[in-house]
């Protein structure tokens, strides 16, 4: 009978409550240790990198400015027909009044300017221009201010300039992303910026050829290298292991600025070819300041990223493989093409992905030694990071590479395989 | 210095003296030769006029803007003087980055008694920019490889005949353009009304597609010194006191082309959002390094015109070489013979504008 009413109730583990319940809470205690265990790495990685990777590329919508700094016009602005090709009415422009002496006050009207100025050439002056002036005007006694404002700056009295105040008045916005493709926001929905001012599709497109090129080059000039690590006796292949590594414990700056002095028209390489004659003193070789130049600094900075892969994965193909093809009486090359080289693939693999994320994101290098046609799209992030301070601009051409690249791991995935990459 | 500030800061000194030792001031510079010369002229005499003050330097200002609005948006201002150019802080100052600065109250008049908005006159072209010294981007060329006739003309640059060979141009729009509508015809009172259209964008940049093949384009302003000094190119264009130590210091067979070269202005700004007391000791700093005498000292070591016009009477020799300076600053009336003044409010609204037209230009 005991028995019998053990089987039928739930199982219970030695204290007395349900086996499962007790499994379970054993489990998630389990789980929360390795939480904490990890606890520390986790919220490093969440306010290093998460966080503020995610604050950025909310950059590249966020546009709440205009709001903030103009409410009252913006309000005023709703009822406007900006297609019209009329002024906006009287109401418009006492709101904006209003608003500028409380921007100037704060010293807001100067940063909208600026933020204006990337879509509209001339606002940066017309804010700061007017600022001054109507901070001196009284919202509730001086109107009516239509005539005043355009005394004051004859851009209040252009219809463009509240157009772009419109158009630009959403809190977010795709503006940045239609410039980093080249198009703008119009009051007529987007548009493709003049033909003389796109650039950016351009680089995106001339990047991605590049670090492509890049990859290429590294995996031809890498596999042989690979392939005499892994195979050399260790005394020598340690040898060349030093030579593989020197470079990469080198500054990045100083290895591109050597090239700068190898490339040159009347550096090294140019010299040597004049000495030996190969080259007419007055044709020698322009490989620098061009794709040319960009192509063979880079792939020599990024090379042991491919060689430190695939060495890895070539060391672990036995050679007894090789051996039994041969002694079967294939040939050397059927050896190396079925035996050899579909089982160090997965090391191409790995080092392909890492030196074409790595290329693509290159700035300082593509900076020095690529002129003007082999830049990056990094170069133009850089500038308007740091020089046009178009953030938001930035950001989103930041988030379009990381989707492209996203994109190419993704198609990567499916024609390689990922599990088919190893680091060794 | 007022009597009261005075006393104020040696309280304030005496008492952080008493509490710890020297405190830390974070000055931003260029690095480099500029730096050594700010370093020379005003940091080590006020360290010893101030032994509780300990300036550190950091070579961050080409970056700058960018690292100041990072540090405001972080509510974290490291830095208490940063030396710019004029037309960053004109961006710095719009941006509500920097501390607006009253000239006659909190810089030092002139020996004289001239308050100094007068003595600044018009350099001081924002209201938080105190300037310091005046440079110019111009040529410089190999006197080797230009043959018997010399250019002496900004014009000759565009002159692939005469004068073959590569030159470096900066890779921005800026000055370029300038410089290429001059060449084009346009006259020296009309280049930035011409440079606000369409069709004098597409003009100046036509102009400069007549040598865009022999153009080495540059970033850095060591750049043209080494392509020079290398022989790469014919002639370049870069600072004026980046040629001078290439000519004076390093002896290469360089001359400087000075006509059209372009002015403008570099100085220092107080970040926005220091606290009291060290917002106090910047200023404190301010009012010293922009004085008469310092802003002259700092020519001994490097060929940059002080910005103020009380100080050019005491410019004297140079501090090693030995060599009368006076000839080499590009305000002295024999290279300032032609010059042209960078307009910071043109660029402030044309830059993002033309500078993509320019790069589309360049990638073509």
């Amino acid at each position: 009978m005991t028995d019998a009413s053990h089987t039928e109730g739930p199982m219970l583990a030695a204290d007395g409550t349900p086996l499962k319940q007790s499994l379970a809470r054993s489990l998630r205690r389990q789980k929360l240790r390795a939480l904490l265990l990890i606890a520390p790495l986790l919220i490093f990685v969440l306010f290093s990198f998460i966080v503020p990777i995610g604050a950025m590329l909310f950059r590249s919508v966020e546009n709440s400015i205009v709001q903030d700094t103009l409410p009252l016009t913006v309000e005023a602005l709703q009822s406007w027909d900006e297609k019209s090709g009329e002024l906006p009415p009287e109401n418009v422009y006492e709101a904006f009044v209003r608003d500028m002496v409380v921007a100037v006050e704060n010293k807001q009207h100067t940063r909208l300017g600026t933020r204006l100025n990337y879509e509209e050439t001339g606002m940066s002056s017309l804010f700061r221009k007017s600022g001054r002036k109507i901070k001196k005007l009284d919202p509730d006694t001086d109107g009516p201010f239509k005539d005043k404002l355009i005394d004051i700056h004859d851009g209040w009295g252009d219809v463009k300039t509240w157009q772009v105040i419109k158009t630009h008045a959403v809190p977010i916005t795709n503006g940045y992303f239609l410039n980093a493709v080249d198009m703008r926001r119009t009051p007529d929905g987007p548009q493709m910026q003049p033909e003389d001012k796109r650039i950016l599709v351009k680089l995106f497109g001339r990047t991605l050829f590049m670090s492509l090129v890049i990859t290429g080059a590294c995996i031809l000039l890498a596999y042989p290298v690979s392939y005499l690590l892994a195979t050399l006796p260790m005394r020598v292949s340690n040898m060349l292991m030093i030579l593989v590594l020197l470079p990469f414990w080198t500054s990045l700056l100083v290895r591109t600025s050597a090239w700068k002095v190898m490339l040159q028209q009347q550096g090294v390489i140019n010299d040597t070819l004049v000495w030996l004659g190969l080259v007419a003193d007055d044709a020698r070789l322009i490989i620098i300041n061009n794709q040319i130049g960009t192509i063979i600094a880079m792939t020599h900075i990024l090379l042991p990223f491919m060689i430190l892969p695939m060495y890895s994965v070539m060391q672990t193909i036995p050679p007894s493989y090789t051996r039994a093809a041969k002694s079967m009486g294939a040939t050397n090359w059927t050896t190396f093409w079925r035996i050899y080289f579909p089982q160090s693939i997965p090391g191409i693999g790995a080092g392909s992905i890492l030196v074409f994320i790595l290329a693509i994101g290159y700035y300082i290098t593509p900076e020095i030694v690529g002129g003007t046609k082999g830049v990056f799209i990094s170069n133009r992030i850089a500038y308007h990071i740091s020089s046009s301070l178009n953030w938001g601009l930035a950001a989103a051409l930041g988030t379009i590479l990381l989707a492209v690249v996203l994109i190419l791991y993704w198609v990567y995935d499916k024609i390689v395989g990922i599990d088919n990459v190893k680091l060794g | 210095m007022k009597p009261t500030k005075f006393l104020l800061s040696a309280a304030a000194a005496a008492i952080t003296a008493g509490a710890a030792s020297a405190e830390d001031m974070t000055l931003v510079s260029w690095g480099g030769a500029y730096q050594a010369s700010q370093q020379k002229a005003y940091a080590e005499p006020y360290m010893e006029m101030h032994p509780d003050v300990n300036i550190v330097w950091d070579e961050s200002s080409a970056e700058a803007v960018a690292k100041l609005r990072a540090m405001n948006e972080a509510g974290n201002i490291t830095w208490d003087v940063v030396d710019v150019v004029a037309s960053d802080a004109i961006r710095l100052c719009d941006e509500g980055l920097a501390m607006e600065i009253d000239p006659d109250t909190q810089l030092a008049p002139a020996p004289d008694g001239t308050p100094a908005s007068e003595d600044f006159g018009d350099l001081l072209v924002s209201d938080c920019f105190i300037p310091q010294i005046v440079y110019s981007t111009t040529f410089g060329y190999r006197t080797d490889l230009v043959g018997d006739t010399p250019p002496d003309d900004i014009c000759d640059v565009f002159d692939l005949e005469a004068y073959p060979g590569k030159r470096s141009l900066e890779k921005r729009p800026i000055n370029n353009m300038e410089w290429a509508l001059l060449c084009d015809g346009v006259p020296k009172d009309e280049v930035y009304d011409v440079l606000a259209t369409d069709e004098g964008q597409d003009r100046a940049l036509k102009k400069l597609d007549t040598i865009k093949d022999s153009v080495v384009w540059w970033s850095a302003g060591a750049d043209t010194p080494q392509l020079l000094a290398d022989g790469e190119v014919v002639m370049g264009s870069t600072y004026n006191g980046r040629l001078f130590s290439l000519i004076e210091e390093q002896k290469q067979p360089v001359a400087m082309l000075w006509d059209a070269q372009v002015f403008d202005l570099d100085g220092w700004i107080i970040p926005a959002g220091l606290s009291d007391e060290r917002k106090q000791r910047a200023l404190d700093f301010i009012y010293f390094a922009t004085d008469t005498q310092r802003l002259a000292d700092q020519a001994k070591y490097i060929s940059y015109g002080p910005a103020r016009k009380s100080s050019a009477p005491l410019v004297g020799k140079h501090a090693e070489l030995g060599i009368d300076m006076a000839p080499h600053m590009p305000t002295d009336p024999n290279n300032a013979k032609n010059t042209f003044l960078y307009n910071y409010e043109f660029w402030a609204d044309y830059r993002d504008d033309i500078d993509a037209k320019f790069q589309a230009w360049l990638a073509q």
